[in-house]
Parts: C-alpha cells; structure tokens; sequence
C-alpha cells in the first residue's frame, strides 16, 4: 500500500483531532486537512454537561489544545465550513461554502447529532446539548427560570439533571426507562442512581412517556406526560438520544447503517476511513458490529485509523470505557455493562457510597463498574479484556449517552 | 520532556496508568492522576506522548525540551 500524501479529516472534535495528532506522531509528513462544521476550534464535550454547564469553567477551558498545540500540529484547520457531499471514488468532499478539497484518504469523524421531540423546534426554551453553544445558552437560559423538565433517564439526561440542581434550581427528570439509567447499567446500579437523584431533591417520574410539549406565545410553558400530568417548566432539555450525523453522505455509495458500517480496520471503502460517534466497526474479539458513543473509543479508534491510514494492519478490538459525574459520584465502566447481565458487588460497599460492581452474562465478566472507586475498578479491567476476546451474538448499538 | 497535569480536570480513566504505569499513578481515593515521574528517561516518552493525546480530559500536557 502507498502512503497517502495527503489526508482530509472531517469533523474536528475528539476524533478528528485525536486522528491528526496520531498521523503527526506517527510519522505522517504530509497534507493534513481538518474541516469542521462548528467555528469554535476542538473543545471537548464532556465538560458541557458537567463543569460547563454549572459555569464552574470558562468556556476556553473546554478547548482540547492551545492555539500553540495546534500550530504545532502543521495542520490546516478549516472551521465554520460543513462537508455536504462526498464522492468516495476520487475522495473527493464539497463543503456547504462550495470548497472542494480532495485527498489520497478521507477520515469520516462526523459524530452524533441529538434526537428531537416532535413540536420542540418552534418553542424557544426547549434545548438539546450537544455543542459549546447548546451548553452556553442552556446555562443562560438556565439561570433566567427556575423550573428545568430534562426529558431522557440516560447518561446526558441525568448528568444534566445533576448540575441543574448544583446551581439550585427546581428539576424534574421524565423518562420511559424504569430507573435513571436502567437501560445501560440495569437495575441494581440504576435503582441507586436513582436513590442518588431523589435524594439531591431531583423530582422523578420514571415509566413514564412525554405526549406534548406545551406553550405559550412560541415559549415553552411545561412537559405534558401519557398520564396526562403536566409538569410546569421555563425550560426544557430534551436528551432522548443522538444519531450518527451521515446525512451528508447521501448518495456516496457508502453503507450506512446506525452509523458508516465498517471492517474491523475501521476502512469504510478504500482510503476512506470512520472514527468515533459515527463509526459503526467490526469489533473482532466480540465478533460482531459496534458503535460506541464515549470519549476515550473517540481517541482510541484514531489511533488505529492513523495507523491504517499509514499501512499499518492493526483491527480495532478496545475494552470500552465511559465515566460520568453526578453530583459527588463518579462512575467508570469498563467492557459492555448491560440490563441483562447479573450485577455482583466485587469490593466495597454500596452502603459507604463506594464500591466496585462486576456484570456477568453467561458466566463471564462482561462489564466492570466503579462507584466513586475509579483505581479499583480500574484494576478490574483485565476481567472483562478477556471476554472481550470471545466470539459473541449479533449486531448491537452501545449508545452510553442517551 | 516536562510533563504537567492538572489534576482538576482529569476524569480519572486512567488510560494514561495503562500507557505509561511507571509515569502516572491514581489516587486510592478518587482515582485521580498522580504524576510519579515529571521528566521520564527517553525509553518512556513515546508511551507519554500517546498519553497526553488520549486522555479523554486534556488533563496531561507535555513540554518538549531538551
Ligand atoms: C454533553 C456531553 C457530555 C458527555 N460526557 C461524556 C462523559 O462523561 N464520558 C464519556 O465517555 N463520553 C461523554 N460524552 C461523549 C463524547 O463527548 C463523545 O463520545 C465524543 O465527543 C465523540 O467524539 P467524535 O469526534 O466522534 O464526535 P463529536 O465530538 O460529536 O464531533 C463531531 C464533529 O464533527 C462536526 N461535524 C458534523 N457534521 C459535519 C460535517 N458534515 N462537516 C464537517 N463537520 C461536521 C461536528 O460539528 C462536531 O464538531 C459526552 C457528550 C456530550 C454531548
Ligand atoms: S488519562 Fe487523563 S483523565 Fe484519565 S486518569 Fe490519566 S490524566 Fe486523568
């Protein structure tokens, strides 16, 4: 294989950055392309729903490299532009400003973009939380009223959920699922993150499906359930989960399907290449697709696209990994914690607050979690890389955000 | 190498321990980064550099000087 001479990234987040970075130190002496649809330069996501959001940082805090790091990267950054076209063949990407920019191997790190309720966009007060600019005007939204409704019992819901009460406003978390995270983490350690909600003074109806949003004079006015209880709110956050941002490549020729579909080399077509939120690959140890929405897979997988793209012959086959911040609690999970597998407390007390759980399906270690013990659970990693090894069952979506 | 972290942002994934455990450590109590080695010796540094990239919080910065 020849070494490309020039590369295009699209996208210029976690994963575009992390793949730009790893060309360079890799060896990559070449063209290097970063269009990215959001002006702002790499800024992390994380902190949106957390740090961000209560206003505990500034906003360049969130920046994921000094303007210095970037120059150093030789890179060039082309922000506030949108791919809206690409022809896979001569890898070949139009952009919405009518840019064309051609190269020897395109990388797709396109992410996520957030479901929305029916009826949510012509509300003002109504905020998904994706982007720098959602966190900035959700938190001035947030600091003007006192009542928040956060729609989705998921990851995002819950965080957000946590950080509105940080700053003293009056919360209620709604969502289908029997118990904030249920879905992800099952029952046990979903019935504490709910305990935990409750007792931060977080209002809960669980089970529970929304029918309308409701307003006043094109503003949001509350969060009508299928009960038919409204709940009153000044604003709205609606975090019912994202899909993969493919839309642009309509007519590409590329499979898309629950994100760009590809081998266990991350290679959607030749020279063509998917990283991140919008990767869907073929995890080899597990045997069968995976997308994973979680900042450290962002990172990993760049790693190997940048080797790839540089002849190397490596599959992608990571142990997962995700953490989040509610409150004091802090999670880590590794492997593919899920709804159905048994829950073991391995060390620790849930009692005290701190404790490491293990998932078991079918009697092997499928998910490691730590509850405010992140070394430990840490230690317990190589548990679950072994089963990570196994050949497994069908095609499935790990969505940790929701 | 010089490398710094700070220690407020670090989400404590410990990805960095996995790359480089005779550089970075965690605390016991809140899994966040100890830094056990602020200049390593050459052999390590490809292991640093790979980690400051993949610390999902930027937390690791590394300055390249002689
Ligand atoms: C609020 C929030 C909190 C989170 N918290 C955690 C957490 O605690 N732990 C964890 O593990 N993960 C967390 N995540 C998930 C994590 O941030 C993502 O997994 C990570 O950002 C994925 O990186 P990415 O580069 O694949 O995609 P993204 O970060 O979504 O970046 C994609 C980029 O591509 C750009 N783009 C989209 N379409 C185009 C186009 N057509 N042309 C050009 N550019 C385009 C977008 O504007 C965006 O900047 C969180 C996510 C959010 C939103
Ligand atoms: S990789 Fe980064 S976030 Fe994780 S423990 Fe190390 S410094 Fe902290």
């Amino acid at each position: 294989m020849t070494v490309p001479a020039d590369v295009l990234v699209v996208g210029a987040s976690a994963g575009g950055l992390a793949v730009a970075e790893a060309l360079r130190r890799q060896g990559h002496r070449g063209g290097l392309t970063v269009l990215g649809a959001e002006p702002h330069p790499p800024y992390d996501r994380p902190p949106l729903s957390k740090q961000v959001l209560r206003g505990a940082w500034e906003r360049e805090r969130a920046h994921l490299r000094s303007a210095e790091q970037l120059g150093a990267l030789e890179a060039e950054f082309i922000l506030g532009d949108a791919a809206v076209r690409l022809d896979v063949a001569a890898r070949e990407v139009l952009t919405a400003s009518g840019r064309t920019l051609r190269a020897d191997a395109v990388v797709l790190a396109t992410g996520v973009t957030p479901c929305r309720l029916p009826g949510q966009d012509g509300l003002a007060g109504v905020h998904v939380l994706r982007t720098l600019d959602d966190a900035l005007a959700l938190r001035e939204h947030l600091l003007a009223g006192p009542r928040l409704v956060v729609v989705g019992e998921g990851v995002l819901g819950a965080e957000v959920a946590a950080s509105a009460r940080g700053m003293g406003l009056d919360v209620t978390l709604a969502g289908l699922g029997p118990a904030v995270l249920a879905d992800q983490l099952g029952d046990r350690i979903g019935g504490a993150l709910t305990r935990l909600h409750a007792e931060r003074g977080v209002g809960l109806r669980l089970g529970a499906a929304v029918r309308e949003l409701t307003g006043s004079g094109g503003r949001v006015t509350g969060v009508r359930l299928a009960t038919g209880e409204l709940l009153p709110a000044d604003a709205v956050v609606v975090a019912v989960g994202a899909r993969p941002a493919t839309g642009w490549l309509a007519g590409s020729g590329l499979r898309v399907d629950d994100g760009v579909v590809c081998d266990a080399r991350c290679r959607a077509a030749p020279g063509v290449y998917a990283v991140g939120d919008v990767a869907s690959w073929h995890h080899e140890g597990l045997g069968r697709r995976l997308r994973l929405e979680n900042r450290t897979n962002a990172v990993e997988q760049a790693q190997v696209v940048a080797a790839g793209i540089l002849g190397g012959d490596r599959p992608y086959v990571p142990v997962p990994y995700f953490w989040t911040d509610q409150y004091d609690v802090k999670i880590q999970a590794y492997g593919l914690p899920s709804a159905a597998a048994e829950v073991e407390v391995a060390e620790g007390d849930p009692e005290d607050g701190r404790f490491v759980a293990l998932y078991r399906e079918g009697g092997a270690v499928t998910g490691v979690l730590g509850w405010n013990m992140a070394k430990a659970a840490r230690l317990r990693r190589p548990l679950v890389a072994g089963t990570m090894t196994l050949a497994a069952a069908p095609a499935v979506n790990v969505s940790t955000r929701a | 190498m010089n490398i710094t972290v700070d220690a407020d942002k670090c989400c404590g994934a410990g990805q960095c321990v996995l790359l480089a455990p005779d550089v970075f450590d965690q605390n016991e109590d809140d899994g966040i980064v100890v830094l056990l080695d602020a200049t390593p010796p050459e052999a390590l540094r490809a292991a640093v550099r790979e980690a400051a990239e993949v610390c999902p919080a930027a937390a690791i910065t590394v300055e390249e000087r002689p």
